[in-house]
C-alpha cells in the first residue's frame, strides 16, 4: 500500500521527519518498504499564464506562446504540444531551469523566434513516465508560484508492505489512525457533512443473501456531466497511491477509498433494469467484467444485480456493461460491507485481485458506508454536478459482525510479555487505536471497534499494547534453567555418523528437489504408482519421487555436461510412495558412484569403479551398525538395473535396499556416461546399533590353511563361506576369499574359488593331525553339498 | 731361519687384497683364506712347532698380531662396504617429496546440512530435543491446527502445492510439527524440528522446495521476554559474535503477539549494502507467543500455559554463514560448489 506523506500528514502531523516516521511504522508492524520522492528531481518550473497565442511564422507544427509568470514583462516561448490555448495555465520552465535527466534550460533561438523557456508535460516533471500534452493546470493556480509548491511536490510516497490481519490500515484514515498512536497525537479527522437530496430519484435495495451483504448503500445521481475532468489535485492524489486516473466517477470512488478505506462503485443509472437485488448468482449465469474478462458464476457468487441480469460481481469488480462511461448521464453509486470470507473465497475461485476484493477480504469497517456515500456524493458535486438523490439503505442488523468487548487484565498482559508497561500508557494506547475502555478491578475492558476484526481475544489487545508500546522496550531474559535435552541411547546410530562416514568415503552430499520429473521416475521405477501434484511448478516436477534416483541422476547429469570425471552423490531424505491409497513417507539414503575408483592421480591405475566399489561401501556402513552379520546381498532384479549385477540388501532378513549398475539402456536413455553403480537403503534399519560387548581374544595360535576348489559358477560365494562358518564348530575363526577365477585350466560353467581359513582354538593348542581333520571334512561337507573338487 | 719377513709378506698380500675388495662375500672368502682353520696364517702358527723353542714366543707373537692385524683390516672393510651399500640404497629410494600423496577423495556435507547440525548443536545446549512431520500434510495439520481457517488471506499467501486425486498438501511451513507434537507429547515442551518445507513459487530468490527449522516452547510463566532472550542467544552463537537484533510487530495467524526479527546486517554491518537492500537489517525469522486458539486445538489450558514458537529459514542463514549469494545452487547440486563445504 502506497501514501502520500504530504496526505498522511493532513490527517496527522507529529513532529518528527519522514525517516523517524517510516521507522516508527515498520516498528510498529505496518513494515515500510521504500520511501520515493513524490516528482521528479527537478527546479525552475513556475505556474505560468499563456496570454497570447500566435503561429510561428517559419514552422507549421510550432507556435509561440506570449507567457506571464507574474513578473514585469511577459516574454515568448515556442511549443510544439496542440493542447494549448490562451489563458490557459501551465508549467513553465524558466530560462535557468534544470528538469530531470539534467536538462538545462535555455534562452534560445527557434527558427528565428527566441524561446526563453519551456511548457512542461507531466513528464518533464516527473509525474508520469508518459505524456502527450502540456500540462494544465487549474484556472486558480497562483501565476509564478513554484510548481513544487503549488502542487505540493516535495512529499514522499511511502510504500508499506502490511499483513493480512490489518485491514483497517488500508486507508489514510487507518494509517493516521497509528501513526497518532505511536505519537501521542490527535489526528484530525475530515468533516463530513450530510448532503441534502436535491431529487426524489431513488432505487429500490433488496438484500436476498443478508449473510454476504447485511449493508448496502445506494444512491442516484442524475444530470451528472461525466466529462469532466478530474481535478490535478485528485489525480496527483490517486497517482502517489500508485492508482490510475481513468475518470471522474471512478477517480472519486477511488479517492474515498484510499481515503477512508471504502471501497465503492458507480454503475450507469441508464442501463439498469428497475430494482437492484443483492443475490447470489444463478448456476451457471454469465457476467462480463470491467476487465472484458467474462466469466461464468455459481450459487455461491454474490452478485449485485438488476431486475434482468447481475451487474456486478459483489465487492469484487463491476460488470462492463453497467460501466460508467463519458456518455453518461446519471450514475447508481454504490456503498456496502460485504462479509470477508465470501469476497475471499470467491475473488480466489476468480483468480481476481482488485483494491475493493483485498480490503473486503481483510475486512472493511461495517459502519463506515454512510460516511463514504456523503463523502463520495460532496466530491461528485464538486466535479461532475448532478442531482443527488437520498440515500437507500438496505439493512439486515442481524447479520452485520458483532465486536466484542474484551477484557485485558494487567496481570495477564505482564505475564506475557514479561515487563510491566504503564497501566496510563496501555489506557492511551487503546483510546488512541480508537478503541473505548472502562476500568475494571483486573484491568480495563475493552470494546473493539467496528473496523479492527483482528482483535478477537486478550492475547491481541496485548499485542496492540507491546508494539505501540514498542517490543525494543521488552527486556529480553534468559530461559530459565531446564535439565538438558536427552541424548539418545548408544544403541542409536546418529544419521550424523553415517553422513560423517559417506563424507570420509568421498561421497558429497546433494540436496534434490522432493518432486521429479514423471517421465524419469516411469523410466527408473515403471511399476509404481505415481503421486502427482495438483499444481507443479513445472512439468518437469511434477509428481512425488519414489525413490531418490531421479534427481540424483540429473545432478550427475548437470555434472558430467560440466566435465566432471569421477562423481559420488548421496542425499538422505524423504521418498513416497502409495500403499492402498496412503501416501507412505519413509527416509531413506541414497547416493551413486561414477568415474575412476580413486580419483585421479600419479602411481594409481585408472581403473572404474564398478560393482565391488559401492558394495565395498556399502559394508563399511554396516560396519558402524556393529552389526554387519545381520546385513546380506543376494542377486536381484530391478528394473533400473542391470542385471546380473544388482543386489537387494536385506538386514535380518527384511530386505531394506537395492543396488547395482545402472542399466545401459537407461543409461542412454538419460544420455549420461557409464558406468554409474546406485543404491538405496532405507535409513531406519541403520540407525541401529549393537553397543560392543567384548569377548576375550584365544591365546593360542591360529593356522592358516588355503584351499582351492572347484564349482559350479552358479553357486554364489557366500553360500560357500556360511556352510564353512556352519560346519567348522566354530574353529575356523575367519574365512577370505583370496581368488576367484574362470577362464584357461578351468572348465566352462565352473569357477574356481581360493580360500584362507583361520584356524583357531579358543583354549587350547591344536595339533598338525586335528587341522588336517578339520580340513578334510571341510572339504567333503563342500563336496556333498555343492559337488565342490578341490583343485 | 727366515720366516719374519715372509710374514711381513703376507700381511702386505692380505692387506692389499682385503682393500681392494668390494664384495662383501669375497672379503669373506679372504678371511677364511687367511684367518680360517686351514687360512695361511693359522697355519703359520701351526709350523711353530718346527722352530726352535727360544723363537716360538717371539714368533708366536708376530704371527698373532698379523692375525689381528688382518682381522681388523677385514672388519673396517666390512664396515666400510655395509655403510657404502646402504648409501647407495638410500641414494636410490631417494624420491620427490612434493608429489602428492596417494589418497581416496574426501567427500563433503550439504551446507543446509551442516547448519541444520549446527542449529541442533546450539538448541540442544539450550534444551531443545528434535522432532520430524511428515512433508506431505493435512490441511488440517498445515493450517486450520494453526488457526488459519479456510478462507483466511494468509492462506492463499502460502502458495501451496496440492495432490493431485488424493487429500494432502505439500507443508508449506514447519510449524505442522508443533501441533503433532504437542499432541502426543507431556508439557513442558522444548522441541524443534527442521525439515523440507515448499511453497509454489520459483525465481531468482524463490525455490519450490526450501528448509525450516521450527521451534516450540511450552511451560509455566513462559514470556515474550523470554522469547527475545533464548533468540538473542541462539543468533549470537550461530553467527559466533554479539549480534544486533531488531523485534518488528508482524502477524502469523498461530502467534499472538508475533514478531519478525531482523539482524543487523553481517555482510556490512549494518552500513547497507547489496544483500541487506541498502536497510542495513536482514530479516532472519518469525516468532511469537503460541495463539490461544493453537493451544485450544491440542488440548492445552492457555490460561496455565504459555508458549512461544519460531521458524527461521534454514537455506537463508546458509547463504548468510557461508556467502552463498543464489539460493538455487542449494539444489543444483554442481560438484564444484558442493566440494567447498
Amino acid at each position: 500500500m502506497k501514501i502520500s506523506e504530504t496526505w498522511l500528514r493532513k490527517w496527522v502531523n507529529p513532529a518528527v521527519d519522514t525517516a523517524t516516521m517510516a521507522s516508527q511504522l515498520t516498528m510498529a508492524g505496518l513494515e515500510v518498504e521504500s520511501i520515493e520522492p513524490a516528482a521528479g528531481d527537478f527546479s525552475g518550473v513556475v505556474v505560468g499564464e499563456i496570454l497570447a497565442i500566435t503561429p510561428h511564422p517559419k514552422a507549421d507544427k510550432l507556435q509561440i506562446c506570449e507567457i506571464n509568470v507574474g513578473e514585469e514583462f511577459a516574454f515568448d516561448v515556442v511549443c510544439g504540444a496542440d493542447n494549448i490555448k490562451a489563458n490557459m495555465k501551465v508549467p513553465v520552465a524558466l530560462v535557468g531551469a534544470v528538469l530531470a535527466e539534467q536538462l538545462h534550460i535555455q534562452a534560445s533561438d527557434i527558427r528565428g523566434v527566441e524561446s526563453r523557456g519551456m511548457l512542461c508535460s507531466s513528464a518533464e516533471l516527473g509525474l508520469t513516465e508518459e505524456a502527450d500534452c502540456i500540462l494544465e493546470l487549474p484556472e486558480d493556480a497562483q501565476v509564478g508560484d513554484d510548481i513544487h509548491h503549488y502542487l505540493e511536490l516535495n512529499d514522499s510516497i511511502i510504500d508499506m508492505d502490511l499483513t493480512p490481519n490489518r485491514g483497517d490500515c488500508l486507508s489514510i484514515a487507518g494509517i493516521a489512525r497509528d501513526v497518532g498512536a505511536l505519537n501521542d497525537t490527535p489526528v484530525k479527522s475530515i468533516e463530513i457533512t450530510p448532503i441534502e437530496p436535491l431529487s426524489k430519484k431513488s432505487l429500490r435495495v433488496d438484500l436476498d443473501a443478508p449473510e454476504g451483504c447485511p449493508r448496502y448503500l445506494g444512491r442516484v445521481m442524475e444530470n451528472i456531466d461525466a466529462t469532466a475532468i478530474t481535478p490535478l489535485w485528485l489525480r496527483e492524489a490517486l497517482r502517489r497511491a500508485g492508482v490510475r486516473s481513468l475518470s471522474p466517477v471512478v477517480d472519486v470512488t477511488n479517492y474515498v477509498m484510499l481515503e477512508l478505506g471504502q471501497p465503492m462503485h458507480a454503475f450507469d443509472l441508464d442501463t439498469l433494469q428497475g430494482s437492484v437485488k443483492v443475490r447470489y448468482a444463478k448456476e451457471g449465469e454469465a457476467l462480463t467484467l470491467l476487465d472484458e474478462q467474462s466469466i461464468k458464476m455459481s450459487a455461491s457468487d454474490l452478485v449485485i444485480a438488476d431486475e434482468e441480469r447481475a451487474i456486478a460481481l459483489a465487492g469484487i469488480m463491476g460488470g462492463e456493461a453497467s460501466a460508467v462511461t463519458q456518455r453518461t448521464k446519471s450514475i447508481f453509486l454504490e456503498s456496502a460491507f460485504f462479509h470477508a470470507p465470501l469476497i475471499a473465497t470467491r475473488a480466489r475461485h476468480h483468480r481476481i485481485n482488485t483494491e475493493s476484493s483485498h480490503r473486503f477480504e481483510r475486512g472493511v469497517d461495517y459502519q463506515l458506508q454512510n460516511r463514504a456515500m456523503e463523502r463520495a456524493t460532496e466530491l461528485l458535486l464538486s466535479i461532475v454536478g448532478g442531482k443527488p438523490g437520498p440515500i437507500t439503505v438496505a439493512l439486515q442488523d442481524e447479520h452485520l459482525p458483532k465486536r466484542p468487548t474484551l477484557k485485558l487484565r494487567w496481570e495477564r498482559m505482564n505475564a506475557l510479555l514479561g515487563v510491566v508497561v504503564p497501566h496510563d500508557k496501555v489506557k492511551r494506547i487503546m483510546i488512541q487505536l480508537g478503541m473505548p475502555i472502562t476500568d475494571i478491578a483486573e484491568g480495563i475492558e475493552v470494546q473493539v471497534p467496528s473496523f479492527r476484526f483482528d482483535i478477537q481475544r486478550e492475547e491481541d489487545l496485548i499485542e496492540e499494547a507491546a508494539r505501540v508500546f514498542g517490543y525494543e522496550n521488552i527486556p529480553a531474559l534468559p530461559l530459565p534453567l531446564k535439565q538438558s535435552a536427552q541424548t539418545p541411547g548408544e544403541s542409536r546410530l546418529p544419521v550424523k555418523e553415517l553422513r560423517q562416514h559417506l563424507k570420509a568415503l568421498g561421497y558429497n552430499e546433494a540436496i534434490t528437489y522432493s518432486f521429479v520429473d514423471p517421465k524419469i521416475q516411469a523410466l527408473l521405477d515403471p511399476d509404481v504408482a505415481m503421486i502427482p501434484l495438483a499444481n507443479p511448478i513445472s512439468a518437469n516436477l511434477a509428481v512425488m519421487r519414489s525413490h531418490l534416483w531421479p534427481g540424483l541422476l540429473e545432478a550427475l547429469a548437470h555434472n558430467q555436461r560440466r566435465q566432471a570425471s569421477r562423481v559420488r552423490f548421496y542425499e538422505i531424505g524423504p521418498r513416497y510412495n502409495l500403499l492402498k491409497q496412503e501416501v507412505m513417507q519413509e527416509k531413506v539414503v541414497s547416493g551413486f558412484i561414477y568415474g575412476q575408483q580413486v580419483p585421479e592421480q600419479w602411481g594409481s591405475d585408472k581403473e572404474n569403479v564398478d560393482f565391488f566399489s559401492l558394495k565395498g561401501d556399502m559394508e563399511s556402513l554396516f560396519r558402524l551398525t556393529n552389526l554387519s552379520k545381520n546385513y546380506t546381498f543376494n542377486a536381484a532384479e530391478h528394473p533400473a538395473l542391470q542385471p546380473g549385477q544388482t543386489a537387494k540388501v536385506s538386514c535380518d532378513g527384511e530386505v531394506i535396499g537395492i543396488m547395482g549398475g545402472l542399466h545401459p539402456n537407461i543409461l542412454e536413455k538419460l544420455g549420461l556416461h557409464g558406468p554409474v553403480y546406485l543404491f538405496e537403503l532405507q535409513l531406519e534399519p541403520l540407525t541401529v546399533r549393537a553397543i560392543p560387548h567384548y569377548s576375550a581374544s584365544s591365546k593360542f595360535p591360529s593356522i592358516r590353511r588355503d584351499i582351492a576348489i572347484l564349482l559350479d559358477e552358479s553357486i554364489s560365494a557366500r553360500s560357500i563361506v556360511d556352510r564353512i562358518e556352519e560346519k567348522s564348530d566354530s574353529l575356523v575363526r575367519d574365512v577370505q576369499i583370496f581368488d576367484v577365477y574362470q577362464g584357461k585350466g578351468v572348465e566352462i560353467g565352473k569357477k574356481s574359488l581360493a580360500l584362507t581359513l583361520t584356524i583357531q582354538h579358543p583354549s587350547r593348542n591344536l595339533i598338525e593331525s586335528e587341522i588336517n581333520q578339520l580340513v578334510d571334512d571341510i572339504v567333503r561337507d563342500l563336496n556333498q553339498m555343492f559337488q565342490a573338487t578341490l583343485r | 731361519m727366515s720366516k719374519t719377513p715372509s710374514l711381513d709378506k703376507i700381511i702386505q698380500e692380505a692387506l692389499q687384497a682385503i682393500k681392494a675388495c668390494s664384495d662383501l662375500r669375497l672379503l669373506d672368502q679372504l678371511r677364511v683364506d687367511y684367518l680360517g682353520k686351514k687360512g695361511i696364517l693359522t697355519q703359520s702358527l701351526k709350523s711353530l712347532g718346527q722352530l726352535p723353542p727360544e723363537e716360538r714366543p717371539k714368533m708366536g707373537q708376530a704371527v698373532n698380531d698379523a692375525k689381528q692385524q688382518v682381522q681388523r683390516a677385514i672388519e673396517g672393510r666390512v664396515e666400510f662396504l655395509q655403510s657404502q651399500a646402504v648409501q647407495e640404497q638410500l641414494a636410490q629410494e631417494r624420491i620427490d617429496v612434493t608429489l602428492p600423496g596417494r589418497n581416496q577423495s574426501v567427500g563433503t556435507e550439504h551446507p543446509v546440512t551442516r547448519t541444520v547440525e549446527r542449529m541442533l548443536a546450539i538448541f540442544h545446549s539450550m534444551g531443545f530435543e528434535v522432532a520430524e512431520g511428515p512433508d506431505i500434510e493435512t490441511e488440517y495439520y498445515n493450517f486450520e491446527a494453526l488457526n488459519i481457517p479456510q478462507h483466511h488471506p494468509a492462506r492463499a499467501m502460502h502458495d501451496t502445492f496440492y495432490l493431485k486425486d488424493l487429500a494432502g498438501v505439500l507443508r508449506t511451513h514447519t510449524s505442522p510439527v508443533q501441533i503433532r507434537h504437542m499432541e502426543d507429547h507431556e508439557l513442558p515442551i522444548r522441541v524443534i524440528a527442521p525439515g523440507r518445507v515448499y511453497r509454489c513459487d520459483s525465481d531468482v530468490t524463490h525455490t519450490p522446495m526450501f528448509h525450516q527449522l521450527e521451534g516450540l516452547l511450552v511451560d509455566k510463566d513462559v514470556s515474550f521476554a523470554h522469547l527475545k532472550g533464548m533468540l538473542n542467544e541462539f543468533l549470537n552463537q550461530f553467527f559466533e559474535r554479539d549480534v544486533q537484533t531488531r523485534f518488528r510487530p508482524s502477524y502469523f495467524p498461530f502467534t499472538e503477539p508475533s514478531a519478525e526479527v531482523d539482524i543487523q546486517c553481517v555482510n556490512c554491518q549494518g552500513q547497507g549494502c547489496r544483500i541487506c537492500s541498502s536497510t542495513g537489517w536482514l530479516e532472519v525469522l518469525g516468532c511469537g507467543m503460541v495463539h490461544p486458539n493453537v493451544f485450544q486445538h491440542v488440548n492445552v489450558d492457555s490460561q496455565v500455559y504459555s508458549g512461544f514458537a519460531f521458524g527461521m529459514g534454514i537455506d537463508r542463514f546458509a547463504m548468510l554463514r557461508y556467502g552463498v549469494d543464489d539460493l538455487r545452487l542449494f539444489f543444483e547440486n554442481d560438484q564444484r560448489f558442493l566440494s567447498q563445504f
